[in-house]
Parts: structure tokens; C-alpha cells; sequence
């Protein structure tokens, strides 16, 4: 169920570092909220469906760690940062709009 | 309309509560400071000032008040923050360390994102409320907020989110400084001021015969009486100050005590006992007639009897002041090795009016002078208009007077002038009036003072002649 994987921070740790081709995501939210559920929910659906067991999705409560907004220079939840492949990018909202994240993770060219 | 008109109610009679900042002059011009527990919008140009005073009611606020806190800064890098402020001495590193402060660099690369569907700023908001709650912070500084506007894209998400930011900062109770940029037709470039209207300052910097002033205004206090003016303001090594001056009225403390000239034969001609303490004094006259030598003799008799006094010169530097006078046998150098007299000098035109005045304001506040002198009030013309300068010396005498001070304004005397007119028309302000003036006699040039007028006292008539010699200022026989 989609509202468990939200609290699971961390699923799989450090495999980025093994796997360079992996897509390291990190998913900012602050509590358990119906947008924040569905960011989760619009992410693993696109990922399982683009770049199936090729990425590793975090999720970050601020709520619990407030103190890892900064890090990020997180303002606006959710907020989902690609962290690998570099450059960093950021897309904020909750990830309704399909095709604005596919181009906002550079999987699909702006047309 | 879609704004409520918000009708704040008090609920009890108590007025409201002032949070001082802390800044020269600000806490009089608000009559306290600002609005305890709410928001503060201060807006202006940029290069206006508004980072420092932010800044300064952060800092001062742990140093002084001993409330800790936040600064927010959507500009500015932490290490710019630190390196910016340091030359006033304070030392953010170490009130971090200390846990008193905690500086939050808000950084926002539109480039870098995307916008996909809703989302609020609780990210911001979990951030200030960390940062408030790891030092127990009283104050918050947000530096500027509308840097937001260019960051992110959705300007309607945003507008709710500011006025739920500056709810949930009243619900936190704390007091805060917002920022924000001046907008063409509005205070501020995105309209801030729509959302806090409990307090707005303005600070101004404009430039006017190529010399730069500082103004400061509060543009409203709800619920509280503000000095409404615009208030020169000026920057330097101390931070920030505001001159409330022109709260100032014609309600000084007057006396009788009198004050020597320090030249006996001038005490002769105002009725035995010198100048009235106090007052404003005016000397005037063509050039090379004896103003400043006048003016410097009786600081040099001040200093003599054990009182501080305090020499504003706009034309000589201090080596060549005291030289010139130890060249009529009048020794001032002792009185600045004792610190007794300080001699200011700065040109005229370095500064717009408002900074001499802000200056000696300082000096005044700082030295504590029972006379002052500034030569010559004259070299202020070109720095602006007669009008300009007539409303800078009305409240630098009203200062003065407030403070009991005693002070000689010089006014130089363009040839072919009418010799009874000062240039800038100050002579109703001035107290008693010394005029001073060179006369061919015998294929010789004679100095002659007068006195044309000196109020409360009864004085001499005479047109005296008198000499500069190594021995000091002297009656010369006709």
C-alpha cells in the first residue's frame, strides 16, 4: 500500500554508489498528506513504467527531519530531487502532470 | 473585492506592545520600537539599507535585549552575511555558536525547476519554524521574500502562501523584519505590503548634486502614534541611525548663565559676560577677517575652564587649525592631547546635508561638548538649496539648544555683498550676530567687529578695531 511506502525512508541504501546507471531520487514531503501520497504514488508509476529497477526512490518527511531542508534548499512540497544522474533537478508538486516530469528528469526532450 | 478590510480587534485597553530594535533613533521615531510579536515590512530601492537593518535588529536584539535570532536570507550567501556585517563588529559566527542566531541561506534556482501539479511552501515553513525552535528565537528577519516571485513559477500558489506565512509567524509570536523591494507605482515590487500592515518603514537613497542622503520614513503603525517625517539617516561604522530631530520644538531649557568668549574685550562688548550658554552664535564676515580665530578662542577659553568642546571645520584640516591658531600665540593642541577639544574636519561636499548633520549628532551624543563650533555654515551652500540648508541648521540649533550646547556658526561674506546679509539667510535663527569686517584706513587694512544684535543682554554699539597678533585677538587703538 502506498500510504506504508511513504513512511519508508531509505528502501534500498547506498546502491547507488554500486550502480553507477541508477537514478538516485529523493522525495520531500512534510507529513503524510493526500498530496503527498500521491506524489509518492505518481512516482513509483512512472519510474516502474520509464526506468523500471533502475532507480531507488527515498522519501524525507521534514516533519521528522526538518533540519534536511536545507541541505536540498527544499521551499515547496513535495518536492521530487533527482540527485543522479547529475545535474540536480528538481521538480515541485505532486507529480500529476506525466509528461512535465518525464521532461523535468530529462527522460523526454521539451518539445 | 476579494481583500477583507481586517478590522484588528484589541482586546483590551493596553497599548500595544513595542519591540525595541535597538538602532539609533529608530525606537524614538516608533516611539519604542515595532510591533511586538507581528511582522514589519521594510521597503526601499536597492542599496537602501534594508539588509542592514534587518541585520542590525537581529543582532541587536541578542546583544541588547537578549532575544535570539532567525535571518532568513534569500540573497545573500552566509558567508556575504558574515563578511558584510563584520565591519561593524558583529560577529555572526560566533552568536551561531553560541546558539543565539541561526543564519538560513535560501537559495532558489529557477533553472533548475520544474513545476508539475499542486504543491504549498510547508518546506519554508518547517524550515523557519526548525531554525525558531533550535535557539528559541524571539526575532525573525526574512531577506527578501520576493525573491520567491522570480523562483517560482506559480505567482497565485505563492500569494496564499505568503499571507498563511505571515498568519503562522503572528501565531508564532514572533517579531519580524520583512524586506522587500521597491515597485514602481507600489512600496514594494510584488505588493507586499497587502499582507502586512501592521507596520511599514521606507528607506530612501537619493542622490541630489551628485551627493547621496538617507532618508527614513514609517509609512504607518497601526495602533500606535509614529513621528511622521522623513528622518535623515545615515550608515557608517556604527550600522545604522536615524536622526529624529525634527521631534524637537521650541520648548528648550533657556537660562541666564553666561559663557566667556575667551577674549576679554569681546566679554566687555556684550555687557561684561560674554556670550548667553546655550545659544547660537553667528559670526560673520569677508575672508580673512578673524571668523575662525573668533570661533577658536572661545573654544580655547571653554577648554581652559575644564569644558569639552568640539571644532566641525568644513575647510581646514585639524594639523593647520591648530597650527594657524598657535601662530597668534593661542595653544589648542593641549586641549586635544587632553582630549578636551576634537576637531572634525570634512569637506562640505563629501556628504549630503543630512549626513553632517547625523554627524554631529553623533559627535554631540558621544562627546558630550559644551561648546561647538562649525566653520564656516556657509561652505554648506553648494551641498543645497538655501531652503535646504535653512531647515538642516534650524534642527541642528534646535539639537543643540535641546542639549545646552553653545555654538558659533562662521558665515563667510562674498565681497560685494551687502556686509549685514549672510548668504543663506540664517541670521533670525542665530541668537547674537558678531559681524566682523575689514576697512582701508590710511592705506591700511583694519579689522572692526560688531555686534548687530544678542539677545536677552544689553551690548555694545561700537564698531571695534582689532589686531591678530602673536599675542592673540587685540584691541588696536584708532
Amino acid at each position: 500500500m502506498a500510504k506504508t511506502a511513504v513512511l519508508n525512508r531509505k528502501t534500498r541504501p547506498n546502491k547507488a554508489a554500486a550502480n553507477p546507471g541508477l537514478w538516485q531520487l529523493r522525495l520531500y514531503v512534510a507529513g503524510q498528506t493526500p498530496r503527498s501520497v500521491a506524489a509518492f504514488a505518481n512516482l513509483k508509476r512512472i519510474c516502474e513504467e520509464n526506468i523500471p529497477g533502475q532507480y531507488d526512490i527515498e522519501v524525507i518527511d521534514l516533519l521528522k527531519n526538518p533540519q534536511l531542508a536545507k541541505g536540498d534548499q527544499i521551499l515547496a512540497v513535495p518536492t521530487l530531487v533527482r540527485k543522479l544522474p547529475v545535474p540536480v533537478r528538481k521538480i515541485i508538486g505532486d507529480l500529476s502532470n506525466t509528461v512535465r516530469v518525464l521532461v523535468g528528469l530529462d527522460l523526454r526532450q521539451k518539445s | 473585492m476579494s481583500r477583507p478590510t481586517k478590522k484588528t480587534q484589541r482586546s483590551t485597553l493596553e497599548p500595544l506592545e513595542k519591540c525595541p530594535t535597538g538602532i539609533a533613533g529608530l525606537d524614538e521615531v516608533t516611539l519604542g520600537g515595532l510591533p511586538r510579536g507581528r511582522p514589519t515590512l521594510v521597503c526601499g530601492a536597492a542599496g537602501c539599507g534594508k539588509t542592514l537593518l534587518a541585520m542590525e535588529f537581529i543582532v541587536r536584539g541578542i546583544r541588547e535585549f537578549g532575544e535570539n535570532g532567525v535571518f532568513m536570507s534569500f540573497e545573500e550567501s552566509e558567508d556575504d552575511l558574515v563578511k558584510n556585517v563584520a565591519s561593524l563588529g558583529f560577529d555572526l559566527k560566533a552568536l551561531q555558536r553560541h546558539s543565539k542566531l541561526v543564519l538560513d541561506h535560501v537559495h532558489i534556482e529557477r533553472r533548475e525547476i520544474e513545476e508539475t501539479g499542486e504543491y504549498d511552501l510547508e518546506g519554508l515553513f518547517v524550515r523557519l519554524g526548525a531554525a525558531i525552535d533550535k535557539v528559541g528565537a524571539k526575532r525573525v528577519a526574512i531577506d527578501t521574500l520576493e525573491a520567491l516571485f522570480a523562483g517560482l513559477p506559480n505567482e497565485a500558489i505563492l500569494r496564499s502562501e505568503l499571507r498563511r506565512l505571515f498568519r503562522w509567524l503572528r501565531e508564532r509570536g514572533v517579531t519580524a523584519i520583512i524586506t522587500g523591494e521597491k515597485g514602481e507605482q507600489t512600496l514594494t515590487r510584488y505588493g507586499l505590503e497587502e499582507y502586512i500592515s501592521d507596520c511599514v518603514i521606507f528607506l530612501d537613497h537619493r542622490i541630489a548634486n551628485q551627493i547621496a542622503t538617507r532618508r527614513l520614513r514609517v509609512v504607518k503603525y497601526r495602533g500606535s502614534a509614529h513621528g511622521t517625517n522623513e528622518y535623515p539617516t545615515m550608515i557608517d561604522t556604527s550600522g545604522l541611525s536615524v536622526l529624529p530631530i525634527s521631534s524637537l520644538g521650541l520648548d528648550y531649557p533657556v537660562g541666564t548663565k553666561r559663557i566667556s568668549t575667551g577674549v576679554d574685550w569681546l566679554d566687555g562688548m556684550l555687557s561684561g559676560k560674554g556670550y548667553m550658554e546655550g545659544s547660537s552664535i553667528l559670526v560673520s564676515g569677508t575672508a580673512g577677517t578673524g571668523k575662525t580665530t573668533l570661533a577658536a578662542a572661545f573654544l580655547d577659553g571653554v577648554c581652559r575652564r575644564g569644558g569639552r568642546s568640539l571644532f566641525f571645520s568644513f575647510e581646514e584640516s585639524p594639523a593647520q587649525i591648530i597650527r594657524n591658531m598657535h601662530s597668534i600665540g593661542i595653544d589648542i593642541q593641549r586641549h586635544c592631547d587632553k582630549g578636551m577639544l576634537k576637531i572634525h574636519s570634512s569637506r562640505s561636499s563629501l556628504y549630503g546635508l543630512e549626513q553632517h548633520l547625523v554627524m554631529l549628532h553623533q559627535l554631540v551624543k558621544g562627546f558630550k561638548p559644551k561648546a561647538v563650533v562649525i566653520d564656516p555654515v556657509t561652505n554648506l551652500a553648494p551641498v543645497g538649496s538655501s531652503d535646504e540648508i535653512k531647515a538642516m541648521l534650524t534642527r541642528m540649533i534646535d539639537y543643540l539648544k535641546n542639549e545646552g550646547v553653545t555654538t558659533v556658526f562662521t558665515s563667510l561674506t562674498e565681497g560685494g555683498e551687502a556686509l549685514d546679509r549672510t548668504e543663506i539667510a540664517i541670521s533670525s535663527l542665530m541668537d547674537t550676530w558678531l559681524m566682523a569686517e575689514m576697512v582701508l584706513r590710511n592705506e591700511r587694512r583694519q579689522r572692526r567687529l560688531s555686534v548687530l544684535k544678542s539677545r536677552g543682554m544689553s551690548h555694545s554699539n561700537e564698531m571695534q578695531p582689532f589686531v591678530l597678533s602673536e599675542r592673540g585677538i587685540e584691541i588696536s587703538d584708532v
